[in-house]
């Protein structure tokens, strides 16, 4: 069951969800809804009663969402949502940042984002398979950048329907709303129950860190691609700076880092894909092998930092590694993040390692003088 | 009665209706007409329906783990998003090839004509096989009595406090029967608790109507009424004599209505038994009978009647 509501730049994906259907190709329920609210109520109501569902939205109609976004979560409703990420009002902005998702990273889904138009395709089939295994059942939000994701045309291999079919077999659970085997869901619970629910949640939320591993191999053995889990890394074997990066920018940066690495630097990437479950392990574990490392952010919490900045912090943290980390704020409002802004975030990382560069925040191609 | 109506099976009386419970065990308030409107409607629709029920009374009182009161499948839905999940529900289960089912919600008047209103427009753009059912008590009684959409002239609510100055509510009741009619519903008809026999068959019809079906029964609240809890009943038919509520149905695109007084019994005293009207002057009762009057100058002119 599809439903879903317009909003730019998600329009492309439900356009052509709503002819595949007309056409026959996609077996499905198409529900035309008067809201975002509305679109994730109903796909609450088909998962109630088992059914598969599907939604797309993206910046102020994820927004008019988050009440429903938790309550998918904490009803453990496997849903799929994309969200083509936008920047939020105001001032009013259709182009890219990522300040919509991150906002909500609390709200009980699995993150994951794409670098290209491969990986999200694929890790549409991928996420049912997450989000509906039995340990997980938690909804997945596959978010793509907007208009770098959604509105280019790249050449990808179309997996044929019987693999898919395969892949991922009709959803089957015991936990839905059974004309034989009545059931009352989504309930209130008090005090001394709540915080069960929720530890459950968040169990599930971890168990996730195995599976997602488990279908991305069990995918590479059909499909023949394959993504790495909760992370990527790239070029990180011998490096001693790493810029982490989410989304669409990686592309830019691994030619940025082939650049800087034929001119001798020892730098690398590591792509985070999934911010929930966050790959904790991963982030202590390369603190460990390297000397700086810097966090893209196409989003910012005012008055403190990014958040992917935050996470990747927490980590590091926990490592005890003591490593310089540093924090780029770029691209917001769909700022163009060019191969040069990459450059300088390299540069301002080597500065820092030399003790030139005291601040740990930069914001990149602002445009206007900070003055401090 | 209509044509896709004719024919199918009779509404439930005293002697047929079935012993079977379903939403039992639960805590409301001592003379709840919600909850008489809801053990009704589950009594007609019976054990294969999917009932939904936002936040409000009902899933306060009835929705609580370990102590679920429905018998049938039923969950609680978002606030606004009461209509979006039994339309989701209603598209599953043809996804999934599910047959000889209802589906079913329950909102209070605030979950309907309020934050409800706009999902439930969508259920009627759509004509989803749905029966949407509001439990009108004229205030949100469940967060602890405050003015809604539905919330009566002159009503007192804890948020339209009767003091020197402002003597109640200052708003009129929203007309949901005409609005979702003007919608283009399927099937649409009020009703009351103190009219039983009229609201089973109404609740009936629903059950056969290939479209989006809105009951809007009236259901008296003594809590926040400040009524004793044996008048429910009878505030339920008292309403309707004295002319502030009226049995209509609207269907094939026309009024119908289902009960015309020839003489209204007194306003005055329907609302001098409440402890919500207290307050009001002469004044403001003659201003209430004036509105009545009009309303039902143009109900009596433009919609067909039935004797009953």
């Amino acid at each position: 069951m599809i439903s879903a509501y317009p909003i730019t730049p998600q329009t492309t994906v439900v356009e052509r969800l709503s002819e595949m259907v007309e056409d026959g190709s996609l077996k499905s329920e198409f529900m035309h809804v008067e809201s975002e609210h509305s679109a994730l109520s109903a796909c609450m109501g088909a998962s109630s009663i088992g059914a598969r569902t599907f939604t797309a939205t993206s910046s102020q109609g994820l927004l008019y969402m988050a009440e429903c976004l938790h309550y998918a979560s904490g009803g453990r409703f496997p849903i799929v949502m994309m969200n083509a990420n936008r920047s939020l009002a105001l001032p009013w902005s259709i182009y890219g940042d990522q300040r919509d998702s991150l906002s909500l990273l609390d709200c009980g889904w699995i993150q994951v984002y794409a670098e290209d138009a491969q990986e999200s395709l694929d890790m549409v089939i991928q996420s049912y398979a997450i989000a509906e295994n039995l340990k997980v059942l938690t909804p997945v939000m596959l978010n793509l950048d907007g208009f770098a994701l959604t509105h280019t045309y790249e050449v990808l291999e179309v997996p044929s329907s019987e693999d898919v079919d395969a892949f991922l077999p009709p959803f089957q659970t015991p936990y839905k709303m059974d004309l034989n085997s009545p059931k009352n869901m989504a309930f209130s619970s008090g005090p001394g129950d709540n915080m069960q629910f929720k530890y459950q949640q968040h169990k599930a939320m971890l168990d996730a860190i195995d599976v997602i591993r488990d279908v991305d191999e069990s995918f590479f053995r059909l499909f023949g691609r394959r993504y790495g889990g909760l992370v990527e890394e790239y070029r990180c074997d011998d490096a001693e700076m790493v810029l982490v990066t989410l989304g669409s920018i990686t592309g830019t940066c691994r030619v940025v880092v082939d650049e800087l690495s034929q001119e001798g630097w020892k730098v690398g990437l590591l792509k985070i894909r999934f911010m929930r479950p966050f790959p904790e392990k991963e982030i202590m574990e390369l603190s460990r092998r390297v000397m700086a490392v810097g966090v893209i952010d196409k989003d910012i919490s005012f008055g403190y930092e990014g958040t992917v900045f935050t996470n990747v912090n927490s980590a590091i943290a926990k490592a005890r590694t003591g490593i310089l980390t540093m924090n780029f704020i770029a691209g917001l409002g769909g700022r163009d993040i060019s191969r040069q802004d990459i450059r300088q975030m390299f540069l301002h990382l080597q500065e820092g390692l030399l003790g030139l560069e005291k601040n740990s925040m930069q914001f990149i191609n602002l445009r206007v003088a900070i003055d401090e | 009665m209509s044509e896709c109506i004719a024919g199918r099976a009779k509404a439930p009386n005293a002697l047929t209706i079935t012993d079977k419970e379903f939403f039992y065990g639960h805590k409301a308030c001592a003379g709840c007409g919600g909850s008489v409107a809801v053990r009704l409607i589950m009594k007609v629709l019976g054990e294969r329906t999917f009932t939904v029920v936002p936040a409000g009374c009902i899933s306060a009182v009835g929705f609580m783990y370990p102590q679920l009161c429905f018998t049938n499948n039923a969950l609680i839905s978002t606030f606004a998003g009461t209509a979006s999940m039994m339309s989701g529900i209603a598209a599953g289960a043809k996804a999934l090839g599910l047959k000889d089912f209802q589906v079913l919600g329950i909102a209070g008047d605030g979950g309907t004509a309020d934050i409800g209103l706009q999902a439930l427009s969508g259920a009627i753009d759509r004509r989803d096989k749905v029966i949407f059912v509001c439990y009108d008590n004229e205030a949100y009684m469940n967060t602890g009595i405050q003015k809604s959409g539905l919330t009566p002239l002159g009503a007192k609510t804890t948020t339209t406090p009767a003091g020197r100055n402002i003597r109640g509510s200052r708003t009129r009741k929203k007309n949901m029967f005409e609005i979702v009619a003007a919608n283009g519903i399927d099937y649409a008809a009020t009703a009351s608790v103190g009219y039983i026999p009229d609201f089973l068959n109404k609740i009936n019809k629903a059950k056969f109507v290939d479209g989006t079906s809105y009951i809007h029964v009236f259901a008296p609240c003594p809590t926040g009424w400040g009524t004793p809890t044996y008048c429910t009943i009878d505030l339920g038919k008292d309403v309707v004599d004295c002319g502030l509520w009226y049995l209509a149905e609207y269907e094939n695109g026309e009024f119908v209505l289902n009960k015309n007084p020839k003489e209204f019994t007194s306003v005055k005293d329907y609302l001098s038994r409440q402890g919500r009207f207290r307050h009001l002057k002469d004044e403001d009762i003659e201003q209430i009978i004036r509105d009545r009057d009009r309303k039902w100058e143009i109900i009596r002119k433009s919609w067909k009647t039935k004797k009953n």
